[in-house]
């Protein structure tokens, strides 16, 4: 009993550690200077990365359902973020303003989750990936063709062109359709960034060890069974998703003060996007909070690292879904792995619970 | 009064009559067996005791409540717990964890209070730790429990699902078939187990069972059914001794 | 007279979507699962036809030949390789082997062909026909397209009827059962993705006939919207996936040319989200329910 909390809580502080001293070296080696501007500038896509990935496998893993329209939560986040700042900058200390933006940008990401989740969740398997597919490119779509302007009178909106607006003289255009925002203040850092990594992680795995953590994988592992102890398939599956996409708001966020100019474009909010997410799950282990941040990074400095692999990047992308759901599932690799697993010849067996690292 | 009390209840699928006219009444504390011939209509029955399926009539009344057409979280929280005939176990999850999902409704905390870790996360988390434990001793799983549920063997994972059951501390708990795949040195202490369970909770157990000599050894009242309907009921002697019984049933 | 025109257009639109459509419900019928590489044959299709005409004169009657060949192989390969390891596999493993597959297809084609688009020149040599004086002109590509979509749609129905049909009925019911029934699960397996792949190379023909631009990402809009489809008309419906693809088809055509260019993608998911919520087992689909 005692071992098994503790064995928990060991692997759950690895994975805290892990983050902060990758913090540390990557700091000191910016304060010695020996840290390209490349690099330099993948720091912060790198915590957005990993936030995205982190909160994805939240639905895919824990909820064990498929969404392919995380990005469009990411985009709800930049959108509202961005706007915020916009909207405030000047009119209150620039780190309360950003915080703010933050909150409100998981905040709204979180409204979209349950009004999406709602009739997305009654769905199962590949109906629900298809349709968060389409939620996801609806809200780009959206997103492209949405104008919001402001003046004396207030906000105005429209979905067709800036001249529909009806702006007085002293209205300025904050959402400008296609061309998306800009200006918006650069304030993520490299710091920020690494904070909200361990607040997400914080959130999902003390989500995942607590009494709404095992209803939603109990649902996740037998649905029939966990309505037949009285567990709300409804409740715990909203919940979850909602969490998830208020997570992936919050990278929104990052993202859009992290651009000179935010748009929703198919390769940053698109359906590529969101399958890039899952790529990093699915490499880091769907279920593996560890696995997802290492991923994330592997895949994001990989080829930006090997010169010239840049191109191949989405074709490791493939090829990395196909291998590891063939090597994971297919009865051959199953013997390989069983004929070849020391633990097993050895005869001991497997007691590790997977929650939690 | 009695603890369950189900009036004429009926099902069809399509123009299939899965259940006809079913009747039965289970006093407090009582061990009944519900019995019958593949196909016969019993798990159907379990099925519209906890809201899987709706019953197209009939009245399911608990402990003076109806409960007929409740979703299955209601009935559960009303007091019906169940097993199933192919295991559902939270395959992923922990032994320990299978019970605590089970403890999920009778000890509450916030999410809120689950992500920052407040106090009354630790409190009853703790309680739940130490009523997962217990329970898990009276099926002498207490040693697996940190094992995934999935490494369990067979026998054993029939008896994680009861003690999982339990822990929703049911008025009723429903057995769909808990000795199916087990040896006799298993089926004999399943029997035992479950006598414990009726004497030591004061649990009502409806149980639906192939194996006859687990049926006659513990069950009181038998009902037996048959195409859909109830062909005997009552004392358990007398309804083994039905000549009708044995002809449809054990006869050939 | 142009709304006329609008909605021909749809139908020829919609007619595409239909011969994509039956190949992911027949997949979807018989494998239970979502070959999202579905849509990227189409565009391999598109490719091999182009490929075959302007690299080396191939005739183009020839070179379609040539692609529904080459594509019914890839389709076959994929299962072989990808898809049948993982039968007994949970969905969702099957579901991202499938977005990798797609993935794969697209990443190869960019590497051969580069990311500019390629002008497909039409292989349709049929005239366009003038009516009511020359103010409704249909074009030969949507006299043949349609016209191909009705006589794919006559011979599947067809095929559904002979033995091999039956047996995919079989599969797609039960296929312990089919097994024990003497049916060869894996070569009716193998044959339903060959004639689903087979008929994508001939929507890709004729989806680059009618919009001559070709990418390695051209399949792959096509392809998610004639899953709608497919889900809108029932999924493992053949009518279902005619009457599906033919109502996404008009509205697409329709919300582009009436209410805004840029959201018709959206009005399009949209009503998907619609029908699986109002009916989500589709126009003439069948209910599956879960055994407790």
């Amino acid at each position: 009993m005692k071992k098994k909390m503790s064995k928990t809580t060991k692997n759950n502080f690895i994975t805290y550690a892990m983050v902060i001293i990758a913090y540390v070296i990557v700091q000191a080696l910016v304060l010695s200077g020996s840290l390209s501007s490349l690099m330099q500038g993948l720091l912060v896509p790198l915590c957005i990365y990993v936030i995205l990935a982190l909160s994805l496998n939240l639905t895919v893993g824990v909820l064990g359902e498929l969404s392919l329209g995380h990005a469009g939560f990411m985009c709800i986040g930049a959108f509202t973020g961005a706007f915020f700042s916009k909207c405030t900058q000047g009119a209150m200390p620039d780190g309360l303003r950003f915080f703010l933006a933050i909150v409100l940008g998981a905040a709204v990401a979180a409204f979209f989750g349950i009004l999406i989740g709602i009739p997305v969740l009654r769905l199962r398997g590949d109906y629900l990936a298809i349709v968060t597919l389409a939620f996801g490119e609806i809200i780009k779509n959206v997103m492209n063709v949405l104008f919001i302007g402001k003046d004396s009178a207030g906000f105005h909106f429209s979905l067709k062109d800036q001249m529909s607006l009806n702006l007085g003289t002293d209205g300025v255009v904050i959402i400008k359709g296609a061309q998306g925002i800009s200006g918006t203040p650069k304030n993520s850092t490299f710091t920020i960034g690494v904070i909200m990594v361990l607040i997400t992680l914080f959130v999902i795995l003390n989500l995942m060890n607590s009494r709404t953590g095992r209803a939603v994988m109990a649902i996740r592992d037998n649905r029939i069974a966990a309505e037949s102890v009285g567990i709300s398939i409804t409740k715990y599956k909203l919940l979850a998703f909602s969490v998830s996409a208020s997570l992936a708001g919050i990278a929104g966020v990052l993202y859009a003060h992290n651009l000179a100019t935010l748009t929703a474009l198919p390769k940053n909010f698109g359906y590529n996007m969101s399958i890039m997410i899952l790529v990093f799950v699915v490499l880091g282990g769907i279920g593996n909070m560890r696995g997802s941040i290492i991923a994330a990074v592997l895949l994001t400095l990989l080829p930006e690292l090997l010169r010239g692999l840049n191109d191949y990047r989405m074709l490791i992308y493939a090829i990395v879904l196909i291998v590891m759901m063939l090597f994971n599932w297919s009865p051959k690799a199953q013997d390989w792995k069983a004929r070849h697993s020391l633990k097993r010849m050895f005869g001991k067996k497997e007691q590790t619970a997977k929650e939690g690292n | 009064m009695a603890l369950l009390e189900v009036k004429n209840l009926g099902i069809s699928f399509g123009g299939l009559r899965a259940v006809d006219e079913f009747d039965v009444t289970i006093e407090q504390g009582q061990l009944y067996g519900l019995i019958g011939p593949n196909g016969a209509g019993k798990t159907t029955i379990f099925n519209l005791l906890t809201g899987v399926y709706q019953p197209t009539e009939g009245k399911i009344i608990l402990d003076g409540k109806d409960i007929t057409g409740k979703r299955t979280i209601d009935i559960n929280k009303a007091g019906v717990a169940r097993t199933f005939q192919n295991i559902r176990l939270f395959k992923e999850l922990t032994v320990l964890d299978n019970v605590k999902v089970g403890l999920h409704n009778g000890h509450p905390y916030s999410t809120l209070e689950g992500i920052l870790r407040l106090p009354r996360y630790y409190k009853v988390e703790k309680e739940m730790d130490e009523r997962a434990m217990e329970l898990l001793k009276v099926f002498d799983l207490d040693k697996e429990a940190d094992y995934l549920a999935s490494n369990l063997p067979y026998g054993k994972q029939r008896k994680l699902e009861i003690a999982r059951a339990l822990a929703t501390e049911p008025k009723l708990l429903l057995l769909d078939e808990p000795a199916a795949g087990m040896n006799p040195n298993e089926t004999n202490e399943l029997m035992d187990t479950i006598k414990f369970v009726q004497k030591e909770f004061g649990m009502t157990i409806l149980l639906i069972e192939h194996d006859m000599k687990l049926v006659g050894g513990i069950c009181e009242k038998l009902t037996v059914l048959n195409f859909g309907q109830v062909l005997a009921q009552g004392n358990t002697k007398e309804v083994l001794n039905n000549p009708e019984v044995i002809t449809a049933y054990l006869g050939e | 007279m142009s709304f006329l025109s609008y909605l021909i257009n749809g139908i020829s639109l919609g007619s595409v979507y239909a011969i994509i459509a039956l190949g992911y419900s027949m997949v979807y019928g018989i494998a239970k699962m979502l070959n999202f590489a579905h849509g990227d044959v189409i565009m391999i299709g598109g490719f091999v036809v182009f490929t075959a005409t302007s690299a080396t004169g191939m005739n183009p009657l020839l070179a379609v030949l040539l692609s529904v060949v080459v594509c019914t192989v890839l389709g076959v390969v994929i299962e072989k390789v990808a898809y049948r390891p993982l039968r007994n596999a949970s969905p969702l493993a099957v579901l991202i082997t499938a977005i990798g597959v797609s993935y794969l297809l697209q990443n190869v084609a960019l590497l051969m062909f580069g990311a500019n688009p390629k002008s497909f020149t039409s292989v349709v040599k049929v005239p366009a026909l003038n009516l009511v004086g020359g103010d409704l002109i249909i074009s030969g590509e949507t006299i043949v397209t349609i016209v191909s979509c009705l006589v794919i749609m006559a011979a599947l129905s067809m095929f559904m009827k002979t033995k091999p049909g039956q047996a995919m009925l079989a599969v797609s019911e039960d296929k312990g059962a089919a097994q024990l029934m003497g049916v060869n699960v894996n070569a009716t397996i193998s044959l339903t993705f060959a004639i689903g792949s087979g008929l994508a190379a001939i929507a890709g023909v004729l989806l680059c006939s009618a919009y001559p631009s070709l990418t390695p990402y051209t399949g792959s809009m096509p392809g998610i919207k004639a899953f709608v489809a497919a889900v809108f008309g029932g999924i493992g419906s053949i009518p279902g996936a005619l009457i599906g693809g033919l109502i996404l088809g008009v509205i697409e055509i329709l919300s582009k040319a009436y209410i805004s260019s840029q959201l018709s993608d959206a009005i399009v998911f949209g009503v998907l989200i619609i029908v699986l919520l109002v009916k989500p087992t589709g126009i003439l689909g069948k209910k599956i329910s879960e055994k407790v």
